[in-house]
């Protein structure tokens, strides 16, 4: 029998979540004439990450409205979506890749976005039912359908997601207990200032929120979850354990393919991988980012991945322009409205301004007397004004910066 | 059904069907007029739905909110009828409203 020659498409596209498909989008509307195919292992078609742990939680938006395009609209644009699949393996000299379905895809241009798995815990009973992560919308559907019976839930890590949960659930109705390893909530992420606000506005939200305690293991029931055990022996009983402890990118079938590998996958400025032809864009992309003083990161945000689609579509198209977009990001709690412009890894001196006990204020960090970052707690004027001084790298001094009765626009020096 | 009429960068004319209930951005968003990039879905985090609307229309509007106000005031291409697309829940009383999408930045 005559085997028929791979399927083959101009642009595959591995990954459908924000960067995947934003990709799609933004060639399209550049007039991109080749193939597209956009390959996801999630049955849906793309949809918004963010609100998973906010408002589809709380069940204020249906999934339909979390479409980033309605499913007609990949088939009007001449997009290939290959659902329910993931890539296994790619030959970066055959330019091939092998799917899940045991289809072979010859590629022009391969482009990774696949973003991450959720960390799991390694502990015993760490896949026990009731055991839940909150990145894709099967992990939130069968959490909610776990939902009426849970008398507790335990959600384990004290970053945005888990945090983020915790204020849904509490909303709910749920008594919640937040168990965080380090010292404080936010930690890797944010300084201590806004580490403790969130602590105070969960703990005053009645949540039992205990930080530098370690997991022993997830204590079972009848096969399912029934609470966690801590490391001093102590347990909390709960039917529901919700683990928030980041992402592992998932670039393993990239990097045995020989690519080079940095907690991700490494890209140049162009969101080129060391492999010919293969790109690479999104959470699971590794970048020297000038936010971060050069460093070479990954920015798990929903602005990294739609700012180096446009980057990778322009260089797709021959359009070679350096990704350097000023990082920014959301996180939603109860009625606080957290918005941060920049990356504050690094800083070496802090500023609050405005009034915490109002719940309206931002803390700007700085490094080497330069503004690197804003978190801003209800203060959306303080972030967008703080943009620009992150952008130029503002040199100013602390006194005039915790001035709140000057806005930050009139501190912008002059060009 | 009601319907509102959105000008995209390139001058064409789209009419857009209006559904309650949803915000002006989800609509045009789901008409398939990718100029609007609608970065943040809706909460207030970024300008990139920013849209202009004809002066005719724009006492039908809800009124502004302080920090849509702020985002608007990011943009280089602020007019004084400019507004955040997903500030403006459509309803029936918007048929007929006419917009045209913001110059980029």
């Amino acid at each position: 029998m005559m085997r028929s020659d791979p399927r083959h498409f101009d642009v595959v596209i591995v990954g459908a979540g924000h960067a995947g498909s934003q990709l799609a989008i933004a060639l399209r509307q550049r007039k991109f004439q080749g193939s597209i195919a956009l390959l996801g292992d999630e049955g849906d078609p793309p949809y918004e990450r963010p609100p998973l742990s906010k408002e589809y939680l709380s069940g204020e938006k249906t999934f339909d409205r979390l479409l980033i395009r309605p499913l007609e609209f990949w088939a009007v644009r001449d997009v290939t979506l290959l659902l329910s699949r993931r890539a296994d393996a790619v030959d970066p000299a055959a330019r091939t890749l092998q799917v899940s379905d045991g289809t072979t895809i010859s590629y022009g241009k391969l482009v990774w976005a696949t973003g991450g798995q959720p960390r799991r815990l390694t502990c015993s009973g760490h896949d026990l039912r009731g055991v839940h992560a909150v990145r894709s919308r099967a992990d939130v559907d069968r959490l909610i359908a776990e939902l009426p019976s849970v008398t507790r839930v335990i959600v384990i890590g004290g970053g945005y997601i888990g945090l983020e949960a915790a204020a849904v659930l509490t909303k709910l109705g749920k008594p919640v207990t937040v168990l965080e390893a380090q010292d404080r909530v936010l930690a890797r992420v944010a300084g201590e200032e806004l580490s403790r606000f969130y602590e105070e506005e969960h703990r005053s939200h009645g949540v039992d929120l205990r930080t530098g305690v370690s997991i022993e293991c997830i204590d079972e029931e009848a096969g399912a979850a029934c609470g966690v055990r801590l490391a001093d022996g102590s347990t909390i009983a709960g039917e529901m354990v919700i683990v928030g402890i980041g992402i592992v990118p998932a670039v393993a079938p990239l990097v045995t393919a020989g690519a080079r590998s940095a907690n991700g996958v490494w890209v140049d400025e162009f969101c080129r991988t060391s492999l010919d032809d293969v790109y690479a864009l999104g959470d699971c992309a590794a970048h020297a980012n000038r936010y971060a003083d050069g460093a070479v990161i990954r920015l798990e945000s929903v602005q990294n991945a739609n700012d180096q689609a446009a980057t990778v579509a322009k260089a797709l198209m021959g359009e070679f322009e350096a990704y350097d977009a000023v990082p920014w990001f959301w996180s939603n709690q109860y009625d606080l409205k957290l918005q941060t412009i920049g990356l504050s890894t690094g800083f070496d001196a802090t500023v609050v301004r405005g009034d915490r006990a109002a719940r309206s204020f931002s803390i700007v960090y700085l490094r080497a007397s330069r503004v690197i970052a804003l978190d801003c707690v209800n203060s959306t004027k303080d972030y967008v004004q703080g943009r620009a001084l992150v952008a130029t790298g503002a040199v100013l001094s602390p006194t005039r910066l915790a001035d709140a009765s000057v806005p930050l626009k009139e501190m912008v020096p002059a060009a | 059904m009601a319907s509102f009429f959105v000008t995209t960068r390139e001058r064409e004319v789209i009419e857009v069907e209006g559904i309650d209930g949803l915000s002006v951005m989800e609509l045009i968003r789901d008409a398939g007029i990718d100029e609007l990039l609608a970065q943040c879905g809706g909460c207030l985090s970024c300008a990139t739905c920013h849209v202009q609307v004809d002066p005719a229309d724009s006492d039908r509007l809800p009124p502004m909110k302080p920090d849509e106000d702020y985002l608007l005031d990011s943009s280089d291409h602020r007019v004084a009828t400019s507004r955040l697309s997903c500030q403006l829940p459509f309803s029936s009383e918007l048929d007929g409203l006419r917009v045209t999408i913001a110059p980029e930045g």
